[in-house]
């Protein structure tokens, strides 16, 4: 068995040896290259666009304004499309836009031999605009007199959706409760995978092939399909292996503008290679939400009544949309259960750049907000806050009616347990409590609630293929996407054990070809090892009928008394090997009597979901003159069911948590209130966290067979990042006394509420 | 790929002198790492450029026969870090220029990039200010010696004639004997960061150690270039060692840094860790001189 085993990547040696290719390593190193012309004005319209100097620069092909593209609307993001228009993504961009929505928008695109050549164009071309007002705060956008960004949606609100439950004007009438009530922000942060976005695409017959750093090969295929008004069997998509995506790539970023410019250069390849700055600010960022709860509370803390109204950032286009506010709203009466709430969440237009996935998909946004309040409710009723989860979190056996997730184990408490042991939590929350002096000491936690893949809200499948070699080898494909978490190495895991052959003799086809690998979904929504298990098992049990069934020719025993164990057939009554699947192989592909190629193919539906709970604990150290916060410590602990690779699950964690101690210390876009220019469009003036600002991260998990999965795992992929900021802020808070409802949590911002308390 | 309009690689100072002459539109290119980012940002792009990269002749650390320290204007920051006469002399410095960016651009910046971008954040430029540094620049009529004050003319523009390269930078011995110093470098991260402000404070106590015979106090990101606390500085001199005595010092430095608001920090936060900050210093310079606090 290698499952559950720390087995090396599948893909380590290419990548520490430098041999992996990626997109640019594929690319003709003689594409033309083209560069984009961003929009210097937040809203308006272009009303002319002067390329007559740009034209003459040597080495400029061809230049392409928003005046010259088809106009085929298409939605980006990178959901599994559905044939009810009801439930399709908001088809809201075109390849170039003539109105400009967003500081950064796409106005042109310079085709040129070279770089410099590309770049030197786009500098040289004139536009005209018409200013338009705009608006960067997503409840200022939702005033009557505010700009409007698209004339479909009154007052910018993209999406609203409600909950309500109970009755909540009457519970909160019930003597004696305690109010609490505050308002929380979350900041608009980017993925900064290491790899920007790049694509190169180019023609072959009257086809289009688009090699890009993607995390969704079918799903962009279907996109650039749309964009461009072509029949989608037309597109190509290939998927190399791509430097992190993080949801920033679950979206179709410039495939299909792309695809296009190809196509306007007689089908030579055209490479778009994005800079970091346009990274920032035109690809997709994480929505800002700002979160207001009111929670009636017994004197014993349980809860009579809370109500929620979170207002996210969509900026300038729909992209994922509602959905990431949806999620987190349901989130919050799920894990804390109460009979009386009201819920509301509006996704907002505003002139910013566009929001889409991102790790967590509106979790880490949801637990920052309410995760703070269980603290601030604890501390008040002088209640542990460890045994105020304990007390008020999801009980065991809870069921969602929508999406009959069931909380089968007790993973809360186990992963609390863990955490406080770990910490030392209960000591130094009681020890830290009062200190005074210029250097405090303080622990917090948090606890997150998590589901795994899309089902019900969308379509669940995943498709697998494997093929027979003739050394009893075999190559296995998936849509489901290696993006740098380990995909591969836990897929060739499942593939080795569900068939019966031993791991080394699994060779996982890493890369996705649109027209060669089973169609699917790929990565997002944490779901690849759990929606790619049911695949997989349900393909290697189809190949081993095959296998053994051919088994019962050469050694006539009947296929049910056989059995495929690493690699040989054996009879199953006394475990003798009958044969090896080598020679079986060798004599299937080369038999004068009875050739045959074997392989499988298969689709799963997948109809269930699963919940994945755990916590973070995290110790801090705040010199208040300085107004700095030092992570001493931090610790995640994790249900997500059985580990197929104990190292990688490790190394998942490792990297949520490291996302998550940016989002809380001190990641966030800036943008000037008089242009609507993003402020801090780089890796300097971003302040993504480094090594150097990162304690040891603890990784612990505890591992409850997940019963509706094929190998008892759920997700794990985005979970690691959402606890982490709540239980910082409530580390600051046990060290200082001061509650910080807004991330991040910078110097700034400890400044001014440090002033405030009247600590400094 | 770099917009550069031609490339001129220096053989010697006075090949550097005559291209500069020959060429008055081009950039000196040290390390490139600030030239090159602004080259790619598109500032500089389309620019000709001089590169002394090659001139060996400007690296290194050595002490002259007056006791002067000579640092080659080439000379990364690593080997400032590393060079035993910074270490027992002024080893401040070394901490300092040890706080930029990371270990690959500690390899290939320069000290004399450092200080020739004329940008007040440079972590170098702190420390020499503190310490009476003299800026030598070498043009077709020799060489020059001006302190680094006079260097510095406004933000982003430094006093290199056009005949003119930076050759080193010197720290007299009466800068340094009997000194001892302390930096800190505030900044949002742990690394790979920009100073937020950088304060850079030394000082000479009496034989007993009890009193401060002078103190040094230089800024950086508190102005648009550089900056000496002067007025603080003369709160303190001659002075016994005391509690107040350091809160007065540290509080006396807002008479002398003009701070301003901007997007990347407030006014108040910087004077707020100006004063901290110089506190901090004075309090680690004086345990380094052996006194105590």
């Amino acid at each position: 068995m290698t499952v559950g085993q720390s087995v090396p990547r599948v893909d380590a040696l290419d990548k520490v040896i430098g041999r992996a290719k990626y997109t640019d390593d594929l690319c003709d190193k003689n594409a033309y290259i083209a560069k984009i012309l961003h929009s210097t004005i937040a809203n308006g319209i272009v009303k002319s666009i002067d390329v007559s100097e740009a034209v003459k620069i040597p080495g400029v092909v061809k230049i392409i304004t928003c005046f010259d593209v088809p106009k085929f609307y298409f939605p980006t993001a990178g959901h599994p499309w559905s044939t009810d228009p009801a439930h399709q993504d908001v088809q809201d961009r075109l390849l170039l836009t003539d109105r400009i929505r967003f500081y950064g928008d796409d106005v042109a695109a310079v085709i040129a031999e070279t770089e410099v050549a590309a770049k030197q164009a786009v500098e040289a071309i004139k536009v005209e605009y018409e200013e338009y007002p705009f608006v960067l705060d997503a409840q200022e956008a939702m005033k009557p007199e505010a700009p409007q960004l698209h004339e479909a949606y009154p007052n910018n609100i993209l999406g609203h959706s409600a909950i309500r439950r109970g009755n909540y004007e009457e519970a909160i009438k019930e003597p004696g409760l305690i109010k609490f009530e505050a308002w929380y922000e979350t900041p608009t942060v980017q993925h900064c995978h290491i790899e920007n976005h790049i694509c190169y695409a180019s023609m072959e017959g009257n086809r289009i092939t688009v090699v890009s750093s993607t995390q969704i090969p079918h799903i962009i295929r279907r996109i650039v399909g749309q964009a461009l008004g072509i029949p989608w069997g037309d597109v190509r998509i290939i998927k190399p292996y791509i430097g992190g995506g993080f949801g920033n790539k679950q979206d179709s970023l410039y495939e299909p503008l792309c695809a296009y410019l190809t196509t306007q250069v007689g089908g030579r390849p055209v490479k778009i290679d994005v800079t970091r700055e346009e990274t920032f600010v035109c690809n997709r960022v994480r929505h800002a939400i700002r979160s207001h709860i009111i929670s009636w509370v017994r004197p014993d803390g349980s809860f009579a009544a809370r109500k929620l109204e979170c207002f996210s950032n969509q900026g300038a286009y729909a992209s994922h949309g509602h959905g990431i506010a949806a999620k987190g709203m349901n989130a919050f009466p799920q894990l804390y259960p109460v009979d009386n709430v009201e819920c509301d969440s509006y996704t907002v237009f505003t002139n910013r750049p566009v929001a889409g996935a991102m790790r967590g998909y509106g979790i880490p946004q949801a637990m920052f907000a309410v995760e703070s309040q269980t603290d601030d409710i604890a501390i008040a009723l002088g209640i542990d806050p460890v045994e105020y989860r304990r007390k008020n979190v999801m009980p065991v056996g809870y069921v969602d009616g929508f999406s009959k997730n069931e909380n089968y184990f007790d993973s809360f408490n186990q992963c609390l347990d863990k955490g406080e042991k770990y910490l030392d939590f209960n000591r130094k929350f009681k020890e830290y409590q009062n200190q005074t002096g210029p250097i405090r000491k303080g622990v917090g936690c948090s606890v997150f609630w998590y589901n795994t893949a899309v089902w019900p809200i969308s379509l669940e499948t995943s498709a697998c293929r494997m093929i027979l070699n003739q050394d009893g080898s075999i190559q296995v494909q998936l849509a489901e996407t290696e993006i740098g978490q380990g995909a591969d190495t836990a897929f060739a895991q499942m593939t080795a054990d569900a068939l019966g052959i031993p791991f080394n003799k699994v060779h996982v086809i890493s890369a996705q070809d649109t027209d060669i690998t089973p169609f699917g979904l790929s990565a997002f929504a944490s779901r690849q090892t759990y929606v790619g298990g049911f695949a997989i098992k349900q393909t290697a049990l189809l190949l081993k009928e095959r296998i053994l069934k051919y088994a019962n020719e050469l050694t006539r025993m009947p296929a049910f008394e056989l059995d495929l164990v690493e690699g040989q057939i054996i009879r199953k009554g006394d475990g003798r090997v009958m044969i090896s699947l080598a020679d079986l192989a060798l004599e299937a592909l080369y038999s004068l009597s009875h050739a045959e190629h074997m392989t499988s193919e298969s689709t799963y539906q997948i109809k269930s979901n699963a919940y994945s709970f755990g916590c973070c604990f995290a110790e801090v150290e705040v010199d208040i003159p300085l107004c700095k916060v030092k992570l001493l410590d931090i610790i995640n602990v994790h249900d997500a069911g059985m580990l197929i690779n104990p190292a990688l699950a490790e190394a998942q964690v490792h990297g949520g948590m490291s996302m998550g101690i940016g989002y809380a210390l001190s990641e966030q876009l800036l943008f000037d209130p008089k242009t609507g220019k993003t402020l801090n469009d780089n890796l300097l003036d971003y302040k993504l966290s480094t090594f150097m600002d990162h304690p040891h991260l603890e990784a612990q998990f505890v591992e409850n067979y997940e019963p509706t999965s094929a190998f008892g795992t759920k997700s794990l992929g985005e979970p690691p990042v959402c606890p982490v900021a709540p239980a910082i802020r409530n580390a600051i808070l046990n060290a200082t006394g001061v509650a910080i409802n807004n991330i991040p949590m910078t110097p700034h911002i400890l400044f001014d509420r440090f002033k405030e308390e009247g600590l400094i | 790929m770099y917009d550069i309009k031609e490339l001129f690689e220096a053989t010697s100072v006075q090949n550097a002198v005559e291209l500069r002459l020959a060429h008055p539109q081009a950039l000196i290119l040290a390390g490139g790492s600030d030239i090159l980012i602004q080259m790619r940002e598109g500032k500089l792009a389309g620019r000709e450029l001089i590169s002394i990269y090659m001139l060996d002749e400007l690296r290194g650390v050595t002490l002259e026969e007056d006791g002067t320290i000579r640092i080659g204007s080439l000379t990364s920051f690593t080997h400032v870090t590393q060079n035993p006469i910074i270490q027992k002399y002024i080893n401040v410095l070394g901490e300092a220029v040890d706080m930029i960016g990371g270990p690959q651009i500690r390899n290939i910046g320069t000290i004399g990039g450092n200080t020739c971008n004329g940008v007040t954040s440079a972590d170098s430029a702190s420390t020499l200010f503190a310490w009476d540094a003299m800026i030598e620049l070498t043009g077709e009529e020799g060489a020059r010696r001006i302190p680094i004050k006079d260097f510095y003319l406004k933000a982003g523009v430094v006093d290199i004639r056009p005949d003119e390269l930076q050759t080193a930078i010197l720290i007299p011995k009466e800068s340094y004997e009997g000194y001892n110093g302390h930096y800190i470098k505030y900044a949002m991260r742990n690394a790979m960061d920009i100073a937020t402000s950088g304060c850079s404070v030394n000082v000479k106590l009496s034989e007993d150690k009890k009193t401060i015979e002078n103190v040094r106090i230089a800024y950086g990101v508190q102005g648009p270039t550089p900056l000496r606390a002067v007025n603080a500085e003369r709160i303190g001199c001659n002075l016994k060692i005391s509690a107040e005595l350091l809160t007065q010092i540290s509080e006396g430095v807002l008479e002398d840094i003009k701070p301003r608001d901007s997007w990347r920090a407030s006014k108040a936060l910087r004077q707020h860790i100006a004063v901290e900050m110089a506190h901090r210093g004075l309090v680690e310079a004086i345990k380094l001189a052996g006194g105590e606090v």
